[in-house]
C-alpha cells in the first residue's frame, strides 16, 4: 500500500456527505465541495465517496475526470483560469495570462513550487462584454488589466482568503443596453402563475401554442410541443406506471443555464435580474405538464449566482408561488433544485445535462428515446433554455396572441443577444425577432465591422456581405452570441481559437468529434505555425464533412463549422499564412528538440535544426 | 403481416424493439461495426455502423428499426466515411500489429482490411499510455483501447462487477480499473469473467497464450470480417 496522505478522509468529507443526504445523484454536487477543500479530489475521496454513495471507484473517478474544474491531481490552493474566448483574446488575454505568471512565478497549466497558485485557460467565463476575465476559485474576476492583477497577485502571495477580497474586483455588470419586453417591462411576480389557474392547464398552454414560442437555446423547437408530448408520456417500470408522491405520474422541469457557448452572456443576465420570469416560467410549465420537481443546471462559471437564485427561491416559497398549494390551489405542488455544473460545455446538451444531473459524466444520451419521455431518472422531462422560459411567463400572463404580434411569422417575439467583440457598447439587446445585422451594428456602435460570429462557434459566421441578413430562425437563428470583428482582424485567429475550444469540449464519446475535433485543432495549429499547404485545407475540409455527418451530437455536428465558415467566405485569411508547397510534414523537427532545450537549457544556434 | 425495412434494396423483416443493426444481423448483412456485440446493451460510440436511413446518417446499433425504413449500407461514401473513421482509431492509439498478439483475430485490423485501408493518413498522436501487467492472467495494453466499453459493459452487466470505467474527457478518455491503486491486479477481475473475453482489440490479452493459434490460421487470416459474421460466428474473440 502506498502511503496515505490523507488518513481522516472519513472525517474530513462526513460533513459534505451528510449535507448531499449520501444520495448518488449529488456526486458531481459534491465533488464540487470536495475540490473547494482540498484544491482536488484525492485518491482516498474518490475510495470514501464510492463505498459511501453505493458506486464503483471507477464510476467516481469517471466523473472526476471528466469535468475541468474537478481534478485528480493537485492544484494550487488558488486557481485562477483566464477566460480564453477569442473576445477575451482581442482584449489582449494571452499578455495578461504571462504577465501574471510571471509575477507569481508560476508556469500556465503548472502548479507553483509552494502548492500556492495555479493558472491556466478555461473556456469562455460569460463575461465578454466586460472581459479580459478570470475565474479565481470560481468566483468571476471582470475587466482585468495589469492594475488589477497586480492587486489579485498581491492578495494571493498574502493568502487572503477569496471570500475577504474587495468585491470591486468581482464586480459584475449586467450593461442592459436595449431592453424589450421581457427585460425592460415591470413583471409582477406570481401574474403568470395566477393568469395559468385562472384560464386553467390545457387553455394555457394553448396560449403557448399560439405564441408560436421556439426555443431559445439554439435548436428552435415549438415549445407547445416539447411541453404537449412530456404531458402525454408517462414512465413505467414493469408494466406499472412511476408515479410521485402525489400518486400522479412523475415528470420534470428543467432550465438549462448551461449557457457554454462562447460570446453568450444573456442568461447570465436575465438570472441575474430577472429570475423572477425564469422560475415564474418553470412553474407555468410545471403546471402545465404536470411536474411536482423541477431543476435549474447552472453553469459552474456562474457559481457567484448561486446565493441569489437561491434567495429568489426562498422568497417565492414565502409568497406561496412554491411549494405545496402554490397560491392557494389545492394539490399544485412545485419546487426547485439548482445544481451546479463543473466546466463542461457538452453539459449544455439536454441529454448530458440529464447525465449531469444524475450526477455522471455528462455523455449525451443516444436518441431516440428523447428526454421528453424519458429524460431524468428515465422520467419524462422537459429541458428549456432560461430565456425560453421567461417568454413563457410573459405568454401565460399576457396571451399567445399578444406575443405572437411580436416578431416574424415564423420567429415569433423577441430575441436577447449578448454582444461583444470590436464595438462601442458591448452589452445586452433586446430585438424582435427579424432585426438586421446592420442594424444592430449601427445600434452598438461599430465603425467598420467586417464580420459577426451569430451564435457563437456552433453558429454561422456572417461576413460584411450579408449584413443586410435577419436574426430568425428562418435565416440567422441564434442562442444569443454576436461577436463583431472589425478590419483589422485576422479572421483566422478566431478560427484557431474556435478549433481549441471544441477540442477542448469534446466528450470523447464517439470517435469522428473525440479524433476529429483534435485533428481539425493540430491542422489549424500546423497553419498558424507557418507549415501549412493547400493539402491542409482540403484537409480541414474533409474532417468537417465527417464530423458534421457522422458525430453523435450537436458538439460534433457543429464543431467544423467556423473553420469551414472562415474558409468560405474569408479564404485570404488562410492563404496569407500557408506555404507555397503542396506538402508539408507535420511532425516538426526543431520543435521536438524543445524539450531537450529547455533540460540543458540551451538556446543556441546549434540547438536549433532549422 | 410481419413489418421490413430496406437495406441496399433488399427488404428484410424486423420484429418491433429491433435495431437496424438487429435486423440486419438476423438476415446475415453485415453492418461494419466495432463498439457492437449483440451479447450487451447498445453503446453507439465508435460510429463504424453508420448507414443512411431514410437519407439521414444514423448508427445501426442503436437506431430503432421503423417500418418501411430505405437504409444505405454499401455504399462507396459510406465506407469513405467509415475507413476515415478507422483511421482515426488507428492514429490516436498505439498500434503496431505486426508486434501484436491479437493479430489475425483483431478486430479492428479486420475492419480496416474489410474496408481496404491501406494507411494510417492521418498522423499519429503517438499517446503515452499505461500498459498495466499487475494481474496474474491478464494483460491490459492501453495502447490499444478504442474505448469501446465492451469490457465495461460486460463487467457491470454480465459479471456483476463493474471492474472497468472510462474516466477523462475528449482525447484524455482513459480506461479506468476498480480498485484503490487503479491496477487490475488489485481489482476483482478475474481471467474467467466475461469481460476478460469481449475486447475486440488486442488491448485486453490472457496471459500465456500467446500464438497458440499461429498468425497465418487466425479467424480474420483466411476469411474477411464481413465473411465471419455473415456466417454466424462471433470474432475476434479468445477461444
Ligand atoms: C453542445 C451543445 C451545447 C448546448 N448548450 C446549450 C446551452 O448552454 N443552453 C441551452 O439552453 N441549450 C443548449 N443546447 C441546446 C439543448 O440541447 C436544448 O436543445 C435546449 O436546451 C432546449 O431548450 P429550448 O427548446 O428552450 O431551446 C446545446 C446543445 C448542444 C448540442
Ligand atoms: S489491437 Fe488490433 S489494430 Fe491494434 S495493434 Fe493489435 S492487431 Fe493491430
Ligand atoms: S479495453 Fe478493449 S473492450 Fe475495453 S474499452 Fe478498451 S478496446 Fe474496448
Ligand atoms: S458526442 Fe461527445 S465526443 Fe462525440
Ligand atoms: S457499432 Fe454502432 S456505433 Fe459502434
Amino acid at each position: 500500500m502506498e502511503p496515505c496522505e490523507f488518513p481522516h478522509i472519513e472525517e474530513q468529507l462526513g460533513p459534505i456527505l451528510g449535507r448531499h443526504g449520501g444520495d448518488a445523484t449529488r456526486l458531481l454536487q459534491i465533488l464540487r465541495e470536495v475540490q473547494d477543500c482540498f484544491h482536488f479530489i484525492p485518491p482516498e475521496a474518490v475510495s470514501c465517496l464510492a463505498s459511501h454513495l453505493n458506486l464503483s471507484r471507477a464510476e467516481v473517478e469517471g466523473v472526476a475526470g471528466f469535468y475541468s474544474f474537478l481534478s485528480l491531481t493537485p492544484r494550487g490552493e488558488y486557481r485562477v483560469l483566464f477566460s480564453d474566448n477569442i473576445t477575451d483574446n482581442m482584449l489582449g488575454k494571452a499578455e495578461l495570462m504571462q504577465y501574471f505568471c510571471n509575477k507569481l512565478w508560476v508556469e500556465p497549466g503548472k502548479v507553483s513550487e509552494d502548492n500556492l497558485v495555479s493558472v491556466d485557460s478555461t473556456s469562455c467565463t460569460g463575461m465578454c462584454d466586460q472581459g479580459p476575465a478570470a475565474l479565481v476559485n470560481g468566483w468571476p474576476l471582470t475587466s482585468l488589466d495589469n492594475n488589477r492583477l497586480d492587486l489579485v497577485a498581491e492578495l494571493i502571495r498574502i493568502r487572503k482568503p477569496v471570500a475577504e477580497w474587495p468585491e470591486m474586483l468581482f464586480e459584475v455588470r449586467d450593461n442592459i443596453r436595449r431592453p424589450g419586453m421581457l427585460l425592460g417591462e415591470a413583471f409582477e411576480p406570481g401574474a403568470g402563475i395566477r393568469a395559468t389557474l385562472a384560464r386553467g392547464a390545457e387553455a394555457t398552454l394553448k396560449e403557448v401554442d399560439a405564441s408560436n414560442l421556439r426555443g431559445r437555446g439554439g435548436a428552435g423547437f415549438k415549445t407547445a410541443s416539447k411541453w404537449s408530448f412530456c404531458h402525454a408520456a408517462i414512465a413505467e417500470e414493469e408494466g406499472s406506471m412511476i408515479c410521485d408522491v402525489g400518486g400522479h405520474p412523475e415528470r420534470f422541469i428543467v432550465c438549462n443555464a448551461d449557457e457554454g457557448e462562447p460570446g453568450t452572456f444573456k442568461d447570465r443576465v436575465l438570472l441575474s435580474s430577472h429570475a423572477d420570469l425564469v422560475f415564474e416560467g418553470m412553474t407555468v410549465g410545471a403546471r402545465v405538464v404536470g411536474a411536482r420537481k423541477g431543476f435549474l443546471y447552472l453553469r459552474g462559471e456562474y457559481r457567484y449566482l448561486l446565493k441569489p437564485l437561491e434567495a429568489v427561491l426562498e422568497r417565492r416559497r414565502a409568497a406561496g408561488l412554491l411549494g405545496e398549494n402554490i397560491l392557494g390551489e389545492a394539490g399544485f405542488v412545485f419546487d426547485i433544485e439548482i445544481h451546479l455544473g463543473a466546466g463542461a460545455y457538452i453539459c449544455g446538451e439536454e441529454s448530458a445535462l440529464i447525465e449531469s444531473l444524475e450526477g455522471k459524466r455528462g455523455r449525451p444520451r443516444n436518441r431516440p428515446p428523447f428526454p421528453v419521455t424519458r429524460g431524468y431518472l428515465g422520467r419524462p422531462t422537459v429541458v428549456d433554455n432560461v430565456e425560453t422560459f421567461a417568454c413563457a411567463a410573459r405568454i401565460a400572463e399576457k396571451g399567445g396572441a399578444w406575443f405572437a404580434a411580436m416578431g416574424t411569422a415564423q420567429s415569433t417575439g423577441t430575441k436577447i443577444l449578448s454582444i461583444s467583440g470590436d464595438c462601442a457598447r458591448p452589452g445586452i439587446y433586446e430585438y424582435p425577432f427579424g432585426v438586421t445585422v446592420e442594424e444592430i451594428l449601427r445600434d452598438c456602435g461599430t465603425e467598420d465591422a467586417h464580420a459577426v460570429q451569430v451564435s457563437g462557434p456552433s453558429g454561422t459566421l456572417v461576413s460584411w456581405q450579408e449584413f443586410g441578413r435577419r436574426i430568425a430562425f428562418e435565416d440567422l437563428p441564434t442562442a444569443g452570441a454576436f461577436m463583431v470583428f472589425h478590419r483589422q482582424r485576422e479572421m483566422f485567429a478566431a478560427a484557431h481559437n474556435f478549433a481549441h475550444f471544441f477540442a477542448h469540449e469534446s466528450c470523447g464519446f464517439c470517435t469522428p468529434c473525440r479524433v476529429g475535433t483534435q485533428l481539425q485543432k493540430r491542422i489549424m495549429d500546423k497553419i498558424a505555425g507557418g507549415h501549412g499547404t493547400p493539402a491542409d485545407l482540403e484537409e480541414l475540409k474533409q474532417l468537417g464533412h465527417i464530423l458534421g455527418t457522422m458525430s453523435h451530437c450537436g458538439l460534433g455536428h457543429t464543431a467544423a463549422n467556423p473553420v469551414l465558415d472562415t474558409l468560405k467566405k474569408f479564404p485570404g485569411t488562410f492563404e496569407r499564412k500557408l506555404k507555397a508547397l503542396s506538402f508539408e510534414p507535420a511532425f516538426d523537427l526543431d520543435g521536438a528538440l524543445a524539450t531537450a532545450r529547455s533540460i540543458t537549457g540551451r538556446d543556441d544556434e546549434w540547438a536549433h535544426l532549422l | 403481416m410481419s413489418k421490413t425495412i430496406t437495406i441496399d434494396g433488399n427488404e428484410i423483416p424486423f420484429a418491433e424493439g429491433q435495431t437496424i443493426m438487429d435486423a440486419a444481423m438476423a438476415a446475415k448483412i453485415y453492418i461494419p461495426h466495432l463498439c457492437h456485440n449483440p451479447e450487451f446493451k447498445p453503446h453507439g460510440s465508435c460510429k463504424l455502423c453508420t448507414v443512411r436511413a431514410n437519407g439521414r446518417a444514423v448508427s445501426a446499433c442503436t437506431m430503432p428499426a421503423g417500418e418501411g425504413m430505405v437504409i444505405e449500407n454499401k455504399t462507396g461514401e459510406l465506407d469513405d466515411e467509415r475507413r476515415a473513421i478507422v483511421q482515426m482509431l488507428f492514429v490516436e492509439g498505439n498500434h503496431l500489429c505486426p508486434t501484436c498478439e491479437k493479430s489475425g483475430n483483431c478486430q479492428l485490423q479486420a475492419v480496416a482490411y474489410c474496408l481496404d485501408m491501406m494507411s494510417p493518413h492521418y498522423n499519429h498522436f503517438y499517446p503515452p499510455r499505461e500498459v498495466d501487467a499487475s494481474h496474474p492472467d491478464v494483460f491490459l495494453d492501453r495502447n490499444r483501447c478504442i474505448l469501446c466499453e465492451l469490457c465495461v459493459r460486460a463487467s457491470r452487466d454480465v459479471d456483476g462487477k463493474n471492474v472497468f470505467g472510462l474516466s477523462g474527457r475528449g482525447i484524455g478518455s482513459r480506461l479506468v480499473v476498480n480498485s484503490a491503486s487503479g491496477r487490475l491486479g488489485d481489482s476483482t477481475f478475474a481471467v474467467t469473467d466475461r469481460a476478460a473475453q469481449v475486447c475486440p482489440t488486442g488491448a485486453i490479452l490472457i496471459k500465456r497464450q500467446g500464438f497458440s493459434v499461429p498468425i497465418g490460421s487466425r479467424i480474420y487470416d483466411h476469411k474477411p470480417i464481413c465473411q465471419v459474421e455473415t456466417e454466424g460466428k462471433s470474432g475476434g474473440e479468445h477461444e
